[in-house]
């Protein structure tokens, strides 16, 4: 079978690829759900700011400051495109997904959620969707509730027609998930849930973390009402987030950062805020950082997210056939690799996952062992961690080969 | 290379822990956990005039914390609670032969001397609370 990325090509791209490790091993890099290695052409586009036009942006008038405006507003067109927004105005650039969510928290949470009322999370849910909301309901009065999942990594969609139907006391007034499970590797029907929850007039936060970087994404189409992501886990630099915010919502939130660049007017009394997006962006952006996230969306787009897909899922495939080789192993998460992102969580029963990952890095692997900052999640899976692989267009049949050997190993090591 | 790590030693300590369990009605109780890891440590401790009659621990973690703590308990058992203040970082990864750990497995191996010094310093604040900042200083593993 043809193979559908020229992966070949495209690691010739990533310079930390051809590095070697202390015992001349190569790295065989299977942590991208944590973040992605990245291609020369983000890292000389942030080069190239310091460089070349170094400057702040939006309100200077010479030359090198309009052409970082320029780069940087780019960018923001750029990102609007990548995930069909209608306006510009409705992305915000933050620091991560992380920010992207306490935005949404402290903002529209403080001004919408009131003593009584119930915000619907999943299990499966990453701390950063669910730590800003706890925080919110116990200043608010409000509660958090957890649909589950269950132990093949599904939802119950009945469960969740019945929880969005509650009235009075326990209405829900936002649902906040996520696209995909950065533990079960799960892809959620996005589109389905917004539908359903759109129909009680209950407004869904995605957290789009793992699914934006793996898949076509199209808020119009889901019509989510926020979308929360990260430029680092998309060959984009660290440092840099996305919240997509839908216009008519954003137009009624009021600032979360408050200082400069975000205003009109500051008066001793009182202050007219700036425009949509820059409201938002309070103080000096990332804009090196941003800037480099244009190169990162443009080098996505060239590989067309279609392809990133099916090449994930060609590789997922066969790292969950060649798992099952491996004796003891427990693999969470849907069975079939059509239902999954390309990541894989598992435990050698035995083994404790970082024990585990220390002998893999022996063969140069690197994997993720912990537990992944999903605690709701591994006490319902009654663990305490698992290890991680987690894949991306650079990675090949060959790295998985390795993977399978070295976990052969660690269970040479430890007797089994 | 791993090999060096997990020998036959640390395996066997993983998987047949010695004082492995809970004490009822324990002088000393304390635990702690590792947040990067998860690994998790308690430790009870039965005190008679001084000296370390029982010592029994809990938890669930890797090959490395769980080893670590099993020998532990069979180096202070039976010996007095002060020698707790004097057991350095060194000491416990010479007794596990275990010197060369990188800073992030390092933790897994320390979490049990953490857990024993916070329990030894409970222990003595608990009876003598002007005693609590001089005890905290002296018992700092990292």
């Amino acid at each position: 079978m043809q193979a559908l990325l020229d992966v070949r090509k495209i690691r010739q791209d990533f310079p930390i690829l051809n590095r070697r490790l202390k015992d001349g091993k190569k790295l065989v890099y299977l942590d991208n759900a944590a973040t992605t290695q990245k291609p020369n052409e983000v890292i000389d586009a942030i080069c190239k700011y310091y460089s070349d036009y170094n400057s702040n942006i939006h309100r200077a008038v010479y030359q090198i400051a309009e052409e970082a405006t320029e780069e940087y507003e780019r960018t923001r067109e750029n990102v609007r495109k990548f995930v069909n927004a209608k306006y510009e105005e409705e992305i915000i650039f933050t620091r991560n997904t992380t920010e992207s969510i306490n935005l949404v928290a402290y903002s529209w949470g403080n001004a919408n959620i009131k003593k009584g009322n119930t915000i619907l999370l999943t299990e499966y849910e990453h701390h950063s969707n669910i730590v800003p909301w706890q925080i919110l309901c116990k200043s608010r009065g409000a509660r958090i509730k957890y649909l589950e999942v269950d132990e093949d990594g599904y939802l119950d969609l009945e469960v969740l027609e019945e929880l969005l139907s509650r009235k009075g006391d326990g209405k829900i007034k936002l649902v906040s998930l996520s696209e995909m499970s950065n533990v079960l590797g799960t892809i959620f029907p996005a589109t389905e849930i917004i539908k359903m929850a759109h129909e009680k007039n209950i407004p869904v936060l995605l957290d789009g973390a793992q699914s934006v970087p793996h898949m076509k994404t199209d808020v119009q189409q889901t019509d989510c009402d926020f979308l929360a992501f990260s430029a680092h886990k998309m060959l984009g630099p660290t440092g840099v987030g996305v919240l997509y915010v839908k216009k008519a919502i954003l137009e009624q939130m009021k600032p979360f950062i408050s200082g400069g660049d975000m205003i009109k007017e500051v008066h001793k009394e009182n202050t007219i805020f700036n425009d949509l997006p820059y409201r938002f962006e309070g103080g000096t952006p990332n804009i090196a950082d941003v800037i480099g996230f244009s190169s990162a969306l443009k080098y996505l787009n060239r590989i067309g997210m279609e392809n990133v897909r099916d090449h994930e899922l060609e590789m997922t495939n066969y790292l969950l056939s060649r798992i099952q080789e491996v004796k003891n192993i427990i693999v969470y998460g849907p069975k079939v690799a059509k239902d999954r992102g390309g990541l894989v969580s598992f435990n050698i029963e035995g083994i404790h996952p970082h024990d585990c990952a220390t002998i893999l890095n022996d063969f140069g692997v690197a994997i993720r062992s912990g537990h992944h900052c999903a605690q709701v999640l591994m006490e319902k899976l009654d663990i305490v961690a698992s290890s991680r692989a987690s894949l991306y267009i650079y990675n090949t049949k060959e790295e998985i080969d390795i993977l399978i050997d070295a976990l052969n190993h660690a269970r040479r090591i430890f007797n089994l | 290379m791993s090999e060096d790590i997990y020998r036959e030693m640390i395996l066997d300590h993983y998987r047949n822990p010695r004082n492995k369990g809970k004490i009822e009605e324990p002088d000393i109780r304390i635990n702690d956990s590792n947040p990067l890891c998860g690994d998790e440590i308690s430790i009870d401790l039965k005190v008679e005039g001084d000296i370390i009659k029982d010592i029994k621990f809990d938890g669930r973690g890797c090959a490395i914390s769980q080893a670590s703590a099993s020998m532990l308990t069979e180096m202070v058992s039976n010996k007095p609670l002060t020698t707790i203040k004097d057991i350095t970082k060194d000491d416990v990864l010479e007794n596990i032969g275990l010197t060369n750990l990188g800073p992030a497995r390092i933790k897994c191996a320390l979490l049990s001397l953490k857990v024993l010094k916070l329990g030894m310093v409970k222990y003595y604040v608990d009876r003598d609370p002007t005693s609590a900042a001089q005890m905290k200083d002296e018992s700092k593993v990292f």
